[in-house]
């Protein structure tokens, strides 16, 4: 029980809520942000692998899309928010605020991992679709914007749903580039009151009703775009 | 050329990495026209028809429709002769000057085919809003209504109205007697249906001419005639239409120009009586006796 108060007694009366309060909403900024960019970047890449050309042009960024990917899904993202906050930006010059750091960095990790689902949406897509698109006269974008995507998006929701779960989940390593963040702040009180137990559950919760939330609202996207063609 | 020609097809061929589908396929297609395409599976109708509208990009040859190219490649074969010209070292000048003309040639009419692709680039989707096709399985957009379905081209592509677009897809869809599934979705419908509204939604292009690819292949039997009955209709309107079909009733009853294609060339064209009644080639006497 005396665990229990001594929580409460720094979390309430110290202050402690404010750095939980202040941790949740980077946290919420790292995941959203980064899932917007993820977004972006996925579709970008995605576009430029199934365009159909030749063109010497394109045909380059394929390849650095491709290495861009492969850098990124191979290797952990702590290592890479060391290797960027750390190393790459420094040298570069470039000083950004570590929450800004943290948003572009699971931007371009979760982008890697976009391009795949999205890419892998679109194919799942019958190829007759394409071609009853293009036989009335519309163009390749077009086709992709208004018949592709749409289909492809439907179908691949509840695994960008499952993307967004990861992403918020792993966001929980930002500490590293001293980004406070939900897990960091629940940690200092743990590390200020010597009690760990209740700290940590709490985390814990926060994550798993963060989680059951999106996911409800994710069922609810679900039902309703398929309640589209009943 | 006259001006009723709708699609022009010269020395057409298509190749698959080393299958070679279509071996020099030549027609005129002219306005009114109702073309029946009958031949074994596999003989490459569909290819010659998905080439019709570039949905396939043939190897060689030239498709003109309404007079305007939407494809041309001959420069092939000079290419080939010019691979293939031995040009000795001690070579006489009219030899010489023969390599030269011919490089020539080949310069320039690959100049002007590249031009004719570069401006296809922009102007092909154009050509294609004036020829409809009409798929085997339908590919209807299962996202959209069967009203989308139908006005989503119109009102993107010829800048109608909403309004306009959609009293315009009532009209067409009371002509196939569906009016009433304007704002269903289209996995509710039967075969027959969808294939309906999948003619609809081409004929709201107002093309000049229709392209059916085995339009009731993937029909149960009883659905068949329905859709037979439409595009026997759309026929005896006047529209201009190529049809790849196993329904030889169809071919006979309502087409104007019957064709055999078989290993990748036509063998025979007849109008349908005499080409029913007493058709010449071989092959085509052989799977006319397999089908009837
Ligand atoms: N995209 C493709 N890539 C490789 N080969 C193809 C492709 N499309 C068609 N073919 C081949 O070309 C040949 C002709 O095919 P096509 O579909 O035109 O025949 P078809 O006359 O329409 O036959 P069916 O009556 O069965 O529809 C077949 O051998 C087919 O396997
Ligand atoms: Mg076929």
């Amino acid at each position: 029980m005396s665990s229990i108060q001594t929580f409460c007694e720094y979390f309430f009366t110290y202050g402690g809520y404010k750095d939980y309060l202040y941790g949740l909403s980077n946290t919420a900024l790292i995941a959203v942000f980064g899932l917007l960019i993820g977004f972006v970047i996925g579709c970008l890449i995605a576009t430029v692998k199934i365009f159909p050309t030749k063109n010497p042009f394109i045909v380059v960024l394929e390849t650095i899309a491709d290495g861009y990917v492969a850098l990124f899904r191979g290797t952990p993202i702590v290592v890479q928010l060391l290797l960027l906050h750390f190393g790459l930006f420094p040298l570069l010059g470039i000083d950004l605020d570590a929450v800004v750091e943290a948003i572009i960095i699971f931007g371009l990790n979760s982008g890697a991992y976009m391009s795949e689902i999205l890419r892998g949406g679109i194919n799942a897509v019958d190829a007759g679709q394409m071609e009853a698109g293009r036989s009335l006269g519309f163009g390749f974008g077009e086709t992709m914007l208004r018949i592709i995507l749409p289909q492809a998006i439907k179908n691949i929701l509840p695994t960008l749903g499952n993307e967004f779960i990861a992403l918020l989940k792993e966001t929980s390593v930002v500490s590293f580039i001293a980004v406070i963040d939900v897990t960091r702040s629940l940690q200092s009180i743990a590390d200020s009151t010597y009690e760990y137990f209740v700290p940590y559950i709490v985390l814990a919760i926060t994550y798993l009703v963060i989680v059951l939330v999106i996911t409800y609202f994710i069922r609810i996207m679900e039902r309703r775009l398929s309640k589209n063609e009943r | 050329m006259s001006d009723n020609v709708i699609l022009s097809v010269k020395n057409l061929y298509k190749k698959f990495g080393k299958l070679e589908v279509l071996k020099g396929i030549d027609i005129d297609i002219k306005k009114g026209d109702v073309v029946a395409v009958i031949g074994p599976s596999g003989c490459g109708k569909s290819t010659f028809l998905r080439c019709l509208n570039r949905l396939e990009t043939p190897t060689a040859g030239e498709i003109l429709f309404e007079g305007n190219y939407i494809f041309k490649n001959e420069r092939i074969y000079l290419k080939q002769r010019l691979k293939s010209f031995v040009l000795p070292k001690n070579a006489d000048d009219a030899t010489k000057t023969e390599y030269e003309n011919l490089k020539a040639e080949y310069a320039a009419l690959r100049k002007e085919e590249k031009a004719i692709e570069k401006y296809l680039q922009k102007h092909l989707d154009l050509h294609r809003q004036k020829i409809g096709m009409v798929f085997q399985q339908f590919n209807l957009f299962p996202h959209l209504t069967v009203l989308q379905n139908v006005t989503l081209a119109p009102i993107r592509l010829k800048k109608l109205s909403q309004e306009d677009a959609q009293a315009q897809a009532q009209r067409l869809l009371k002509l196939v007697g569906l009016e009433d599934k304007a704002n269903v979705y289209p996995s509710t419908l039967s075969g027959g249906q969808k294939q309906r509204i999948a003619i609809v939604r081409a004929l709201a292009m107002s093309p000049d001419v229709m392209l059916f690819d085995e339009p009731t292949s993937a029909l149960d039997p009883e659905m068949v005639g329905e859709v037979l009955k439409v595009i026997t209709d759309l026929a005896k309107d006047g529209m201009t239409m190529v049809v790849v079909t196993h329904e030889m009733g169809f071919a006979k009853e309502v087409a104007n120009r019957v064709i055999f294609m078989s290993e990748g060339v036509i063998k025979e064209e007849n109008e349908p009586k005499a080409f029913f009644a007493n058709p010449k080639d071989e092959r085509l006497k052989e799977f006319l006796s397999k089908v009837l």
